[in-house]
C-alpha cells in the first residue's frame, strides 16, 4: 500500500512538473504568435518598414521560445505509457486520437510556416509571409485545441461507450468527444489567458527598453499593441472563465466547493474574496471552514448558476446527496454512499465477467456486462473506501483559484491604466517605478496562468476520469524508486531549458537594445 | 512535385539555416533535446508497458482487468 501511494505520489508529481514546465512556454507561443502576426499586418498595411524591424524583433523572441519549448509536451505522452498504463488503456483511442491528429496536422502546419515566417523574408512576397506568420499562429492554436479535447474528456467524459471485453472505453461519437461543451470553453479560455500571457511579456520588454531609453518608440508602439491585445485577452478569458465556472457547478460541483472551501451551501450563496480555510476542517465535523472570512453576497449563486437565489451545494451537502432546487424544495441527489455501492457493484460485476470468461460462459459474460453497464456512470467510486476520499485538496485549490482572480484582476486593471497612458501621451509612461511594475507583471502573468491550471487539475482530484478512475487506479505496477530517478532526471532537463531560454532571450534583448530594432533588417 | 520544386524547397531551408544567427545555438538545443529525449529516456526510462510486457490486445486487457481488480481497495484521502 505505501509502495503504491508512493509510485502514486511520485508519478503525479512528475506529471504535475513536466506539465507545469510545458506551460511555460506554450502560452506564450500562443500569445507571442499573435501579436506577432498584427504587428506584421501592421506593415503589410501600412507599408512602414519601422513595423517590418519590430515584427522581426519579438519574432526572433517568439523563436526562441518555440525552440525551448517543442517537444516538451511529448514527455507527458512517454508517461501515460509508463507511469500511467491502467488510465492510458482504459481511455482507449478517446485520449489518442486528439493527440494523433494534433501531431500530424498542426505540428506539421506550425512547423512548415515557421520555417517561411524566418527564412522566407527576402523569399517570399509580403502577402504569402504575412499569410504564413498567421497560419503559424493557427497552427498553434490548432494543436492547442486538440490537446484541450484529450484534457476535457478526461474532465467530462463523453461520447463513448465501456467495454468489459477490451476493458477500454470505445468511442461511439466523434464529434460528441470533440465538441465537448468543456473543450470548447477550455480551448477558448486557455487561449485567450495564453494572449493574455504574450501580451504581459510584450509590455514587460517593452518596459525594460523603456527603462534603458532604448529604442522608445519602438517600445510604445508594441506596449500600444499588446495593450489592447492583452485588454480583448483578459475580457475574453473572464468572460470564458464564467462559462467554465457554470460547467464545472454542473459537472465537477466538488470542484467547486473545493475552490470555494465550501462545506454546507445555501441559497444566495456568497463568494469568498479573502479567507484562510482551516486545514483541520474535514466533511461532517462541526469545526469553523473559512477563517476570517469576507465575502461578495450572492457571488458564489451567480458565478454558478447565474441566479443569485440559487443553490450551491457544499461539500457536506454532495457527500449526503443533499440539494435545493430553484422552487426552493428539497431534492436528494445521489448521495456519494450509494455512488461508492453502485461502484463497487460494478467492479464486483468485472470480477464476475472475468471468471465467466474463464469459464468460457457466454451468458454470464451477459449478464456480467449488463451489471457493470447499469453501475458504471459512478465505476471510479468502488475504488474509495468512504466518501471523504472524494474532495479534492481544498486548500491548495482554494488558494491557487484566488491567486488566479486576483492576478487577473490586476491584469486588467494594467492594461487599462497603459491604454490611458498612452492616449494622454503621459510622462508616467516612461517612470522608473511604472517600467518595473510593467517588467514585474511578467512573473505575476505566469502566476496567474500556472494557478488556472492548478484549479482546474488538482480541483479535479482524485479523478483521473471524472467519476470513472481515480488517480490510485490509473498507476502502473512499477516502483516508486524509477519514477522519482526520472523526476530529477527532467527536473534538471527542465531547468537547464529554461535556464538556456532566459538566457538567450536577456542576450538577444540587450543585443537589440544596443541598436535601432525599427531599421535591423 | 518536380525535382526544380524539390530543389528549390531545399534550397529554401539550406539558405535559411546557413543565415541564421542566434538561430543556430537553438537548432543546437532543439537537437540536443530531441537525442535526450527519444534516444535515452524513452529507450531506457520510458517503455510503454504494457506493449512491453505482453504480446497482443486480448492480452493486455487482461492484465488491466485484473490491476484495476487489484486496486479496489486503495485509494487515499488529499485532506488528512
Amino acid at each position: 500500500m505505501d509502495e503504491l501511494i508512493s509510485t502514486v505520489d511520485w508519478s503525479r508529481a512528475q506529471f504535475a512538473l513536466t506539465a507545469m514546465y510545458h506551460w511555460l512556454f506554450v502560452p506564450l507561443t500562443i500569445g507571442l504568435s499573435i501579436i506577432v502576426a498584427i504587428m506584421e499586418t501592421i506593415y503589410y498595411k501600412t507599408g512602414d518598414d519601422k513595423w517590418k524591424g519590430i515584427t522581426k524583433f519579438w519574432m526572433t523572441l517568439f523563436g526562441i521560445n518555440f525552440a525551448c519549448g517543442v517537444a516538451t509536451g511529448i514527455i507527458l505522452e512517454f508517461e501515460f505509457g509508463t507511469n500511467w498504463s491502467n488510465y492510458s488503456w482504459f481511455v482507449g483511442d478517446i485520449f489518442g486520437a486528439p493527440l494523433a491528429i494534433e501531431g500530424i496536422l498542426a505540428f506539421f502546419m506550425e512547423s512548415t510556416f515557421v520555417a517561411v515566417m524566418f527564412f522566407g523574408w527576402k523569399k517570399v512576397s509580403k502577402g504569402f509571409h504575412l499569410a504564413s506568420t498567421w497560419l503559424t499562429a493557427l497552427g498553434v492554436c490548432i494543436s492547442a485545441f486538440w490537446i484541450l479535447v484529450a484534457n476535457a474528456w478526461m474532465q467530462n467524459p463523453v461520447g463513448m461507450q465501456f467495454d468489459p471485453e477490451q476493458m477500454r472505453n470505445v468511442m461511439d461519437n466523434f464529434w460528441e468527444v470533440a465538441f465537448n461543451s468543456f473543450a470548447l470553453n477550455k480551448f477558448f479560455h486557455t487561449v485567450f489567458s495564453g494572449w493574455v500571457l504574450g501580451a504581459v511579456f510584450v509590455v514587460g520588454v517593452s518596459s525594460w527598453l523603456i527603462l534603458r531609453k532604448s529604442n522608445l518608440e519602438t517600445a510604445k508602439k508594441s506596449l500600444k499593441v499588446s495593450a489592447w491585445f492583452g485588454l480583448i485577452g483578459i475580457i475574453l478569458t473572464m468572460w470564458t472563465g464564467d462559462g467554465s465556472a457554470v460547467q464545472v457547478a454542473k459537472v465537477q460541483p466538488m470542484k467547486l466547493a473545493a475552490m470555494e472551501a465550501l462545506y454546507d451551501g445555501k441559497v444566495g450563496q456568497g463568494l469568498i474574496a479573502i479567507g484562510i480555510p482551516n486545514p483541520d476542517k474535514k466533511p461532517g465535523d462541526n469545526q469553523e471552514a473559512v477563517y476570517g472570512e469576507i465575502s461578495i453576497p450572492y457571488g458564489l449563486s451567480i458565478l454558478a448558476n447565474h441566479n443569485p437565489k440559487s443553490f450551491v451545494p457544499g461539500i457536506n451537502d454532495l457527500i449526503d446527496g443533499f440539494s435545493i432546487d430553484d422552487n426552493g424544495d428539497t431534492i436528494s441527489t445521489v448521495s456519494y454512499a450509494q455512488r461508492i455501492e453502485m461502484g463497487k457493484a460494478a467492479q464486483e460485476a468485472l470480477k464476475e465477467y472475468d471468471e465467466a470468461k474463464m469459464a468460457n460462459d457466454t451468458l454470464a459474460m451477459q449478464l456480467a456486462t449488463a451489471k457493470v453497464m447499469d453501475n458504471f456512470k459512478y465505476f471510479g467510486y468502488g475504488y474509495l473506501q468512504s466518501p471523504d476520499e472524494a474532495v479534492p485538496p481544498v486548500a491548495l485549490t482554494f488558494y491557487a483559484f484566488r491567486v488566479m482572480v486576483f492576478a487577473g484582476s490586476y491584469l486588467l486593471l494594467l492594461f487599462i491604466v497603459i491604454i490611458i497612458l498612452i492616449y494622454r501621451k503621459s510622462p508616467y509612461l516612461e517612470h522608473k517605478w511604472f517600467t518595473w511594475i510593467g517588467i514585474l507583471s511578467i512573473p505575476v502573468v505566469y502566476l496567474c496562468s500556472q494557478s488556472g491550471w492548478i484549479v482546474a487539475e488538482v480541483g479535479r482530484q482524485p479523478w483521473v476520469i471524472q467519476n470513472l478512475m481515480p488517480t490510485t487506479a490509473a498507476i502502473s505496477d512499477i516502483p516508486a524508486s524509477s519514477v522519482q530517478i526520472t523526476f530529477w532526471i527532467f527536473a534538471a532537463i527542465f531547468t537547464l531549458l529554461l535556464a538556456a531560454e532566459v538566457s538567450i532571450m536577456l542576450r538577444y534583448i540587450s543585443k537589440a537594445a544596443k541598436n535601432n530594432i525599427e531599421t535591423t533588417d | 512535385m518536380n525535382g526544380s520544386m524539390i530543389n528549390k524547397i531545399a534550397n529554401f531551408y539550406i539558405e535559411g539555416f546557413r543565415n541564421m544567427t542566434i538561430g543556430r545555438s537553438l537548432w543546437v538545443i532543439i537537437i540536443l533535446k530531441i537525442v535526450i529525449l527519444f534516444g535515452v529516456l524513452k529507450l531506457f526510462f520510458f517503455p510503454n508497458i504494457l506493449k512491453r510486457d505482453y504480446n497482443n490486445d486480448a492480452e493486455r486487457a487482461d492484465a488491466v482487468r485484473v490491476s484495476l481488480m487489484k486496486h479496489d481497495n486503495k485509494s487515499t484521502n488529499y485532506n488528512n
